[in-house]
């Protein structure tokens, strides 16, 4: 049912994690969005904060509730998607590309990847 | 509580069929949403939406008293009633608090039908037979488990039902009821709902209940109409300022502090009239009112209300409302910071963000 692409990791709190050069994308998965319902607020850390992995990041609300982003892994925020300001929905119809939510300058990435799943073990998780 | 204690309504297997996300609500397995509350919102917005509300509460009264047993047992006054009419009242206790908001149904001279909600349908009953108990010539019965009740709701709900009753819906006025057959089935129809557009319910049978579904969807396939969940019914009321019990009245809550008077009757013996009228007289000790977030962020049932840094009330329903495309709540707030047009602050995650006190209702249909 759920998409779970192969090209990134996953915390049991449905974030996921994708490495690009020497940052890591970060967002919520297909499963997360399609469970919370519409997107209709993202509150995001601001650029130059420091996130910790397993601690909240950021919000995500539906309409029905608020929900806590955990961060997949440690660093600095080095950007967020402004267009989630405008268009939460994005989230909803596209979790693993527009839908994305901050870009992370990782500061323990090599360890911290390793607690992460991979998509297999993340269907497994969710039960799909 | 688990999935076990759940009960479930006659249409419980059509909502899986259909897709829908199941939740547990006071005490049901209700559909939740079935494609997205914001689209099953909309379209009772723009052409309306089909709700399953099987779960409310139907207690029957009647007797050669029972007009005088329900002007006791009701706030607002039955002397407005007459058969084919309805009124949103309450139960209150002597207090003054509210035991539940309801709707009265005068089906003929001196008989009754009472809709609950569907949380309080025991703590109501229990409320009913102990009033009830000092009257001669009433007769009072729970038939909760002897309906279904569908809601079809929005501005072509009265076009697309029409197609499928011989009852001229024109003299169905809003707030009235009659017995008629929609789609082959015996339906008691009123012309009362919870979303703040036109619309219809329509108590039946629970064996009819799929039947009458199916028929009223079809009739609105080609038109946008949608099956609708609790989630929109829940979006819907707020954006029409409606209150639900156990956000905006409860047991320690006069339906005056939630900004009910005109259904509370001034005159005449009912319980809980004594401390009305001495709340009357001495102020109220809270006001419901309504907020539009000016910054950014969702209120949220329990978020704190500060003037000036100072605590002044708590939000009570909260969501963003997806046909006026605001963030929007109630609260209660203290009578003295309550005016039209006054700043406050809604703590959001302990952070202040400013909102406006604005005129109920929220959203009014043209």
């Amino acid at each position: 049912m759920s998409n779970i692409p192969n090209d990134r990791l996953y915390t049991e709190e449905h974030e996921w994690a994708k490495q690009e050069g020497d940052l890591v994308v970060v967002g919520i998965t297909d499963y997360a969005q399609h469970e919370l319902g519409d997107v209709v607020y993202v509150e995001l850390p601001e650029v130059g904060d420091t996130i910790e992995r397993g601690r909240p990041f950021g919000v995500v609300e539906s309409v029905k509730a608020a929900s806590d982003l955990y961060a997949p892994i440690s660093g600095e925020v080095v950007e967020i998607n402004e267009a989630l300001d405008a268009s939460p929905e994005l989230v909803n119809q596209d979790p693993y590309g527009e839908g994305w939510m901050i870009k992370v300058r990782p500061t323990n990435w090599d360890e911290e990847r390793a607690t992460l799943m991979d998509a297999d073990a993340y269907a497994a998780h969710i039960g799909a | 509580m688990n999935n076990e204690t759940l009960r479930r309504t006659p249409l419980y297997a059509t909502h899986l069929a259909m897709g829908a996300r199941m939740v547990p609500f006071g005490g049901w397995e209700m559909p939740v949403q079935y494609s997205s509350i914001i689209e099953e919102h909309l379209a009772v917005r723009r052409a309306a939406g089909l709700f399953d509300v099987s779960h409310m509460g139907e207690f029957e009264i009647k007797g050669p008293n029972a007009r005088h047993a329900v002007q006791y047992l009701t706030a607002n006054d039955v002397e407005k009633l007459s058969p084919g009419k309805a009124q949103y009242s309450m139960f209150l206790n002597e207090s003054g608090g509210t035991v539940d908001d309801i709707i009265v149904y005068e089906l003929a001279h001196d008989h009754y039908l009472v809709v609950v909600n569907a949380a309080n349908i025991e703590k109501d009953w229990a409320h009913v037979q102990q009033v009830l108990a000092d009257f001669e010539g009433v007769e009072a019965r729970n038939r909760s488990d002897d309906f279904a009740l569908l809601a079809f709701q929005g501005p072509k709900a009265a076009t697309l039902l029409q197609r499928l009753t011989d009852a001229n819906l024109d003299e169905v006025k809003f707030y009235h009821h009659t017995r008629a057959t929609v789609a082959g089935h015996d339906v008691m129809l009123a012309r009362t709902g919870y979303t703040g557009e036109d619309g219809f319910e329509l108590f039946v049978t629970p064996d009819e209940a799929a039947d009458l579904w199916n028929a009223l969807l079809d009739a609105g396939r080609d038109e946008g109409v949608l099956p609708a969940g609790l989630g929109a019914r829940d979006t819907l009321r707020l954006e029409a300022s409606l209150p639900l019990y156990g956000h905006e009245l409860d047991e320690e809550t006069s339906p005056l502090e939630a900004g009910l008077g005109r259904f509370v009757a001034k005159e005449g013996e009912y319980v809980g009239a004594e401390a009305t009228r001495r709340l009357r007289e001495t102020g109220l000790r809270k006001k419901l009112v309504m907020l539009e977030m000016r910054g950014r962020g969702i209120p949220r049932q329990g978020y704190p209300v500060h003037v000036d840094g100072e605590a002044v009330g708590v939000v009570t329903s909260g969501s963003y409302a997806p046909f006026l495309e605001k963030n929007i709540a109630m609260a209660f707030v203290r009578p003295d910071s309550a005016e039209i047009g006054r700043q406050v602050e809604v703590l959001i995650r302990n952070r202040p963000v400013p909102a406006e006190i604005v005129k109920r209702p929220f959203y009014k249909r043209a």
